[in-house]
């Protein structure tokens, strides 16, 4: 019974937070000046067409897996800002040596996903090894280092060197990787239109997600990951090491965060450019603090973030500016997290109740 | 216990007065290694007068996040609510002038500080979690507001504001006249000390004043009142506050709010004195670095001032010549290379490659190219940063509390 209260508790949570950041998003709407729910109404009509869905389920791929990267880090409550500049180097650097060889179809799948996961690896490493070695807070330094980052990219994505100018249009990419080295799109069957079908990196999120959870649960490395989460002094204690642990997991979120822009660059662009997104980090941690880290709450969370996105194409129709939705994601996070923590206060209220009644009668314990 | 133990002993003005002569010793080194490269800006005086412009925004930023850290609380906020403090320094400074400007962005930054306050304090979430989300949320608000403000008034646009008035400016009597003439007669060295003098004391601006000022007032309230001791014993140990009924909650809501409200100020200055309207993503991140002057500067105001005015200087570089940067590239190169010899003689062969091998790539890096990418410029305060964090004395102390929430009966 105390579980099943437990459980409603946690899941009543999300609901009831997002009920509010919707209330608030309604009242801004209003201050706008637009009639909130017939807006509400167009914009769930427009996300709920199937050929929306499909786009919406394409763009939750890439905010799942930056959700598993930001999780992965979360453990550890090391909050990995630097996603953004792990992805973009990792795909950037992916997209030029994929674009440069020429090999057997697996095979250079798999060098450009290797090349991406190693950059993304490589990039969260630095920050890894300046808050183990010299306790550099790492909010701060993956920050600077997608200020780096996006620098770097920038002076090699011009076309004096690893770029070119696209045809018609404003948008400098690099060379395109060769048909080898691009994984198949999935039709939906029923569904009609242009870009009606689910990117096939579908599948390696899939694996990304199975794997960050029998790492968690079924390995060494995930038990003293979680071990250390709960409590970091008693994990001490217990002989776990805790530096080489918090390295370990920033560059782990480091190698998943390179594989953030695959999905467009081996299903969709097939070159690394200009309209790579950046804020996908904020993106993933507001999806893994949604989904509280569990592989199956961050697909949802990931789902519902894309879906928020895409309906929201409709505001601009209706005279309001798309950015509402910014606020609305914004203030869905805080609400949730302020939830979570007010469940966990009542949690351990009645737990505290339910030991004092248990052995009330002997010591005369009130609570 | 000896005395340099003692928390806040370094606190004191006085100790600055030591590194005095090597600040002018290097300024002497860099003086001639820029007329030697030939490279103008350096130390030129509108040079010097950007590096304060560029300054002022961070370290009130520093303020702020110092503030927030010594309640005990980290504010990663900080960027949010300089964001708020442009838009809403800007919405009002166009329509009724600086003076409401002034007092609008105050008000929103102090506003988004409560609220983080509410959430990190009241509702114990993680600091973290809250900070950045307010980011997120000041973004977004700010769009949404623009889109609605600024979009449809002349001069507008959906990214960008009307022209905002500026503050008035004031110099120093005498300082014109005096060192103008040295100056400009390009003596070596001695010209480019009247170049600083003149950059800093001439024609700035009533807020650069003020944000000067804020630094001593920064380190009166916090050691030398009684606020300021009970907000830094909440953030040492808020059990033992409480215990004594200092209410940590409260201290912690006036410290953020304080904080909250220097970056509101940062925000207007960019928008009234380091430039002339408000325009997206013009904070470009200057509340993180503000959060990392408070780590260089050990938790004391005149340390986060002298941090301020590195990243500053390095964030003003972008207003000079690319030769110019050259020069600091050759000058950290030169110092990497001593120290790498140093260490050399002293038989560390590992500290040896460590420095000479960044030292030697960056001065064959100045042989070859003679010059630096703007793309390379527009990360340098960042990229310095990172390894002022990196390579800066460790022997940091921050309080003792920062990062924890106070739940009464939570701690053990």
């Amino acid at each position: 019974m105390t579980r099943l209260r437990a459980a409603g508790l946690v899941l009543a949570a999300p609901v009831v937070a997002f009920g509010f950041a919707l209330a608030v998003t309604l009242v801004i709407l209003a201050l706008a000046r637009v009639d909130p729910l017939a807006v509400l109404g167009d914009a769930l009509a427009y996300g709920l067409r199937p050929v929306t869905l499909v786009a919406v389920a394409n763009k939750a791929i890439p905010y799942y897996l930056a959700g598993i990267a930001a999780a992965v880090g979360f453990h550890l409550r090391l909050f990995n800002i630097g996603i953004d500049g792990q992805y973009r180097l990792g795909a950037f650097a992916a997209a030029v040596i994929g674009a440069a060889v020429s090999l057997p179809a697996p095979l250079h799948v798999a060098l450009v996903v290797v090349v991406a996961m190693a950059v993304g690896w490589g990039w969260a490493a630095v920050a890894g090894l300046l808050y183990v070695r010299r306790g550099v807070n790492v909010v701060i330094s993956t920050i600077m280092l997608n200020a780096v980052a996006s620098g770097l990219i920038a002076w090699l994505l011009s076309p004096a060197r690893l770029a070119q100018q696209a045809a018609g249009s404003n948008n400098v990419t690099t060379a395109t990787i060769p048909p080898s080295g691009w994984i198949p799109s999935i039709a939906i069957p029923g569904v009609e239109g242009a870009g009606a079908a689910v990117n096939g990196f579908v599948f390696v999120a899939i694996a990304v997600g199975i794997g960050y959870w029998l790492v968690l649960h079924r390995s060494t490395v995930g038990f003293e990951v979680r071990a250390m989460g709960l409590s970091g002094r008693a994990a001490k204690v217990a002989g776990i090491r805790a530096p080489r642990l918090a390295l370990l997991t920033m560059a782990a979120s480091g190698a998943i965060a390179g594989l953030v822009g695959l999905p467009q660059l081996l299903g969709a662009s097939h070159r690394f450019g200009l309209d790579f997104p950046s804020g996908l980090a904020f993106t993933g941690l507001s999806v893994a603090i949604l989904g509280r880290n569990h592989p199956l709450g961050v697909a949802f969370g990931a789902f519902a973030w894309a879906f928020i996105e895409r309906s929201a194409q409709v505001l601009d129709l209706a005279g309001v500016s798309r950015e509402v939705v910014t606020i609305l994601q914004a203030v869905t996070v805080l609400a949730i997290v302020v939830a979570y923590e007010l469940v966990r206060r009542i949690r351990a209220r009645q737990e505290r109740r339910y030991v004092a009644r248990a052995v009330g009668g002997a010591s005369g314990v009130t609570v | 216990m000896t005395g340099a133990s003692i928390p806040g002993f370094r606190t004191r003005p006085g100790w600055l007065l030591g590194p005095v002569a090597r600040v002018i010793a290097g300024f002497t080194a860099l003086s001639l290694l820029s007329g030697a490269l030939e490279a103008p800006d350096l130390f030129s005086r509108g040079g010097i007068a950007a590096t304060l412009r560029f300054t002022a925004p961070i370290l009130l930023a520093g303020l702020g996040a110092l503030w927030a850290e010594r309640s005990g609380v980290i504010n990663i906020g900080l960027e949010g609510m300089m964001i708020a403090g442009t838009w809403f320094g800007a919405w009002a400074g166009y329509q009724w002038g600086v003076g409401a400007g002034l007092a609008a962005g105050v008000a929103a930054g102090t506003a988004f500080g409560l609220v983080h306050a509410l959430l990190a304090v009241t509702f114990g979430v993680d600091q973290a979690i809250s900070g950045l989300t307010l980011n997120l949320l000041a973004v977004g608000l700010t769009r949404f507001l623009s889109s609605i403000a600024f979009a449809a008034v002349a001069g507008g646009s959906i990214t960008t504001s009307p022209a905002v008035p500026d503050f008035p400016t004031v110099s120093l009597p005498a300082v014109e006249v005096l060192l103008a003439p040295v100056d400009r007669a390009n003596v070596p060295v001695l010209g480019d000390a009247a170049a600083v003098v003149l950059g800093l004391l001439t024609d700035v601006s009533v807020l650069t004043v003020l944000v000067v000022a804020l630094v001593p007032v920064t380190w009166w309230v916090l050691w030398r009142t009684r606020l300021g001791l009970r907000i830094r014993a909440v953030g040492e140990r808020p059990e033992a506050a409480d215990s004594l009924a200092v209410r940590p909650w409260v201290y912690r809501y006036v410290a953020l709010g304080v904080s909250g409200g220097l970056a509101g100020l940062a925000g207007v200055y960019l928008v009234t004195v380091a430039s002339s309207l408000y325009r997206e993503g013009q904070t470009a991140g200057r509340g993180f670095i503000g959060l990392a002057t408070v780590i260089f500067g050990n938790w004391n105001p005149w340390s986060v001032t002298v941090g301020s005015l590195v990243f500053g200087f390095t964030d003003a570089l972008r207003t000079r010549q690319e030769v110019t940067v050259g020069v600091l590239l050759v000058a950290i190169g030169l110092v990497g290379a001593a120290v790498a010899i140093r260490r050399g003689f002293a038989g560390d062969w590992r500290g040896t490659l460590l420095f000479g091998i960044p030292a030697g790539a960056l001065l064959a890096w100045f042989w070859i190219v003679r010059a630096v990418p703007s793309e390379f410029v527009s990360f340098a305060p960042h990229l310095t940063t990172l390894l002022v964090l990196a390579f800066a004395r460790q022997r940091l102390r921050p309080p003792a509390a920062v990062g924890e929430p106070f739940r009464r009966g939570d701690a053990g």
